[in-house]
């Protein structure tokens, strides 16, 4: 039975179960709700919950461990001379999981009937030619071996779904039974009820503490492959990037970390001068008429799509600085540019500095400035010698949020800042990101065993370090001053 | 204090003239204003030269040059047989069509009179797109009972002459383009003058799927749309649930521990995290480990799930604060569980919260671009994914990836394509921040 269907089944038998739960509970009590522990709803719920949670549960846990297990054995079928490294076994897997796929398919339309699909003979029959007849195109004929392994393969999973909905729809069928059993009056259906979701609630809760994890396990682990391929002295250390798929690439991290700094440093040059001043003059300066139209208004650049920016650098900006300043000036002749992704990457973080500053601004106490407006300062002085002052640690805090974010940005630099890896200091020449970088080497044709392809892992991993280093740092920040007016 | 007694001449003060010194100060109060207006304008003027960039770019590929032909459908070519069977019919190739075009053109242009000197019938010929002969043959197949007439038909112009008419391209750049002459140019510019070349709303841009690198008219946003829906529906039938279930318990049930500390510590750094790290995530748990396909609509939304997820669930824990504590208490104290108090009363207070908080989440989903590049969205979809749960594991696109698989192509008129892209997509964003707004106004309650 395919998936979807046994979840349907499980869901109806789960229904049927809170029907037959409430109404054996009303039963049982003489049809007075007064006489029962529990609202005649928790009893349904009970049994629905006895039908859902072990059934999905193992539905879900057979997902997730059949295949491999399957793999495992049909692997061991394939003998050493035919398939000798990991490479070529995995290769191998792919056409077996083709083929049988394929004859799956076969029968499914009708071509082959489920006797001919399993008898067949690897000399013998053409099985590419039959194969091509259902839309499946492989790219050699079948091999004896092959043939086998897909048969064993087709065999194996055939019998894991049956005993997967066996399974499945048995501990439905007993959860139901079980709960049915114990719905009694006395039954305290709503302690059982509330306690299993309260452990759903928790479940849920901790998705983000695995969401960590997935992260961090599955860049380290492929971090660790990247180094048994490749020195970390030379990747922390060289000043060279030059990936090469035939091998001796010179994968060094520094001239990208140099483009990611340089790019930042230039959209916080941007974006922490307006941010800051849009923010003061927002809260110190403009009347609430002129708040209701700039704010929103400034806002909104927050909520526009990286793309969106990265395309604006591609046509708008990349040309502008180009015909205007590098070629008049004499510095290049690149569109894109640090000084574009850079420039770009700046109006984004305007917003972000500008109402995070002005939660902060705010957040000084109105006392110090009446203090210093009743010693006779001019306003510019008491923000300038009180209220900044006072802010200043949650600015900084505010501009390492900023900075984390322009480290880890990735459209805009894409499209904006070139793809040369170079250390240079003429910010009208192209160079490249960390970013761009873990998207040049993972996207397209991959091979998951060359340093090229795991290199990515590696400069993803240094790059969710750094970031994270930043956040936690403005996060103390920012909570340690918030306490000190709470 | 001494100084003051001690200065010898009181120098002249008065309130009605300034001083030096008061002067240089309210000088700089007004010099430290208008940085802090002038800061303002700039971010003002950012957006505005954003909008206008996008749009003046854009708003063109929402208009399309078609020239309208009376192509004849010969029974003897297209179906030879003569009984009228789609099945049979399929055949005859997008080949089979072009011919018929060519010879429509000639007509045309023997009827309006038209003599181009240095013009072949091939030149011709490349005026119409060269998606032209697949639109006709998928509408002969479609309706097999319209072989042997003749049709009129709005085929797509080609690129290049849809960019003349947008100024794209003109005269002088014709002359150093191999793909488009000037006698092709003049030819437009009679057909236009007598009526048969025509511009029109471009509905395929939003309905039809890619095209190839060479065929930037026929390019569309269908695929794009439909996949990004999927991934919306993925995201919200996941995060929602999820999201709000955290934060229920860590606002309402987490008692103060390590544990709860720590995963409070985690969701605000996990906001934080840079968008291509859940990319990567994605690539080496969902693609790699669980061996979910590539370019799949699933993966993508599962990505953009645990993206959203720190976003909805700030908003949420927001607003199941914001209902007072009186209401849970007067639930506790007329005999309701902590259970029934949080689920039946302060759950559907902070509900109009938590939707403001999940669209503006989804939103956010949904121009976000550098986790899919990872996970291969960027992969050329010609076809439609099918209706769900199946079409969640077929290949698809996605809108912003639609947009930067644009600009990854070297003819111009793409750049046009990618920024009508944009403003479909800030049409949706704005719809949905919109409909944000809309909720918090009208539902909203101040305790």
């Amino acid at each position: 039975m395919p998936v979807l269907w046994i979840a349907l089944t499980v869901l109806a038998l789960a229904a049927v179960g809170f029907l037959v739960g409430r109404g054996r509970a009303l039963s049982t009590a003489g049809g007075d709700a007064r006489k029962l522990h529990s609202l005649p709803n928790y009893y349904g719920w009970n049994v629905a919950l006895f039908v859902l949670v072990p059934s999905l549960l193992t539905l879900a846990a057979w997902i997730l461990i059949a295949p491999t297990m399957i793999e495992g054995r049909v692997v061991s079928l394939i003998s050493e001379e035919v398939a000798a490294d990991a490479d070529a076994r995995n290769l191998m897997m792919a056409d077996v999981r083709r083929v049988a796929a394929g004859l799956d398919l076969a029968v499914a339309q009708g071509v082959m009937s489920a006797e001919e699909a399993s008898d067949l003979r690897a000399g013998e029959n053409d099985i590419r030619g039959r194969l091509a007849e259902v839309g499946v195109a492989l790219g050699d004929n079948v091999t004896t071996a092959v043939l086998a392994a897909a048969q064993r393969y087709r065999v194996l999973s055939s019998a894991s779904s049956l005993w997967m909905t066996i399974a499945v729809l048995g501990l439905a069928g007993l959860g139901f039974f079980y709960a049915w059993r114990r719905t009694r009056p006395d039954y305290r259906a709503r302690n059982v009820v509330e306690r299993s979701i309260l452990l759903l609630l928790i479940l849920c809760a901790s998705i983000a503490i695995l969401t960590t994890l997935g992260i961090i396990l599955s860049m380290l682990f492929e971090t660790q492959n990247f180094f048994s391929q490749y020195p970390w002295q030379d990747f922390f250390f060289s000043t060279t990037w030059s990936p090469n798929f035939r091998g001796n690439s010179d994968l060094g991290i520094l001239p990208l970390l140099w483009g990611t700094l340089y790019i930042s440093f230039i959209a916080l040059l941007v974006s922490v001068p307006i941010g800051l001043f849009a923010a003061i003059y927002m809260s110190e300066y403009a009347g609430p008429r002129m708040r209701s139209v700039a704010k929103p208004m400034i806002e909104v650049l927050a909520g526009i799509p990286t793309i969106v920016y990265g395309l604006f650098a591609l046509i708008t900006v990349g040309p502008l600085l180009r015909d205007y300043f590098a070629q008049p000036m004499g510095f290049g002749q690149s569109s894109s540019s640090v000084m574009t992704a850079g420039i770009v990457m700046g109006i984004m973080l305007i917003p972000f500095v500008s109402s995070l500053s002005d939660d902060i601004i705010n957040a000084v106490p109105q006392t110090m400035r009446d203090g210093s407006l009743g010693l006779g300062a001019t306003h510019s002085e008491t923000i300038r010698q009180v209220v900044l002052p006072a802010a200043l640690p949650g600015i900084v805090g505010a501009v390492l949020l900023a900075a984390s974010r322009a480290i880890g940005e990735t459209m805009i630099v894409v499209l904006g800042a070139g793809a040369a890896a170079r250390l240079d200091l003429n910010p009208f020449e192209a160079m490249t990101t960390v970013t761009v970088k873990i998207v040049s080497q993972l996207t397209g044709d991959t091979d998951f065993a060359a340093p090229e392809t795991l290199v990515a892992f590696a400069l993803g991993l240094t790059l969710f370090v750094m970031t994270l280093g930043l956040n936690v740092l403005a996060l103390w920040i920012v909570r340690r001053y918030r306490e000190q007016y709470e | 204090m001494t100084d003051l007694t001690a200065a010898a001449p009181v120098p002249k003060t008065s309130i009605l003239t300034q001083d030096k010194r008061t002067k240089r100060r309210n000088a700089a109060e007004a010099r430290f204003k208008a940085y802090g207006l002038a800061a303002v304008l700039t971010g003002i003027a950012a957006l505005i030269l954003l909008m206008g960039s996008i749009l003046y770019n854009g708003l063109s590929s929402f208009q399309q040059t078609y020239i309208s032909l009376a192509v004849e459908l010969p029974a003897e070519a297209l179906d030879k047989t003569g009984n009228r069977d789609p099945a049979e019919m399929r055949s005859v190739s997008t080949f089979g069509y072009t011919p018929l075009i060519a010879a429509a053109i000639e007509q045309k242009m023997a009827e309006a009179g038209v003599q181009i000197e240095g013009l072949s019938a091939r030149d011709a010929g490349a005026l119409i797109s060269k998606e032209a002969p697949a639109q006709l043959r998928n509408y002969v197949l479609a309706n097999p009972e319209v072989v042997g007439t003749t049709v009129t038909f709005n085929l797509l112009a080609s690129g290049r002459i849809d960019g003349y008419y947008k100024g794209r391209v003109t005269m002088e750049s014709a002359l150093l383009d191999q793909n488009i002459s000037q006698a092709q140019l003049q030819l437009a510019d009679a057909f236009r003058d007598s009526g048969t070349l025509v511009t029109g709303f471009n509905w395929a841009f939003i309905t039809s799927p890619d095209a190839s690198d060479q065929r930037p008219e026929a390019a569309g946003l269908g695929v794009a749309i439909l996949g990004s829906l999927y991934m919306m529906l993925i995201v919200l039938a996941l995060a929602l649930p999820i999201g709000v279930a955290a934060s229920i318990y860590l606002e309402e049930f987490a008692p103060k521990n390590r544990w709860t500390d720590l995963i409070e510590v985690n969701i605000s750094n996990l906001a934080a995290v840079p968008s291509i790290v859940y990319g990567i995530l994605g690539l080496a748990i969902f693609i790699n480990f669980a061996g979910l396909p590539q370019s799949a609509p699933i993966v993508g939304g599962l990505v953009l799930t645990l993206m959203t997820l720190p976003t909805i669930i700030i908003a949420t824990r927001a607003s199941l604060k914001s209902v007072p504590p009186s209401i849970r208490d007067a639930a506790l104290g007329v005999g309701a569980s902590k259970m029934q108090a949080v689920f039946h009363h302060v759950l559907p207070l902070a509900a109009p919260g938590i939707l403001t908080g999940t669209i503006i989440g989804l939103a956010q989903a949904l121009g976000e671009t550098a986790p899919l590049l990872l996970i291969g969205m960027v992969a050329f979809v010609r076809e439609f994914p099918d209706a769900p749960p199946e079409g969640f594991f077929d290949p698809a696109s996605a809108l912003p990836v639609q947009i930067y698989n644009w600009t990854q192509r070297s003819d111009p008129a793409f750049v046009e394509r990618a920024s009508g892209a944009i403003i479909v997509l800030l049409i949706f964003l704005l719809a949905m921040n919109a409909l944000a707004i809309f909720l918090r106004r009208r539902f909203e309650r101040r305790w």
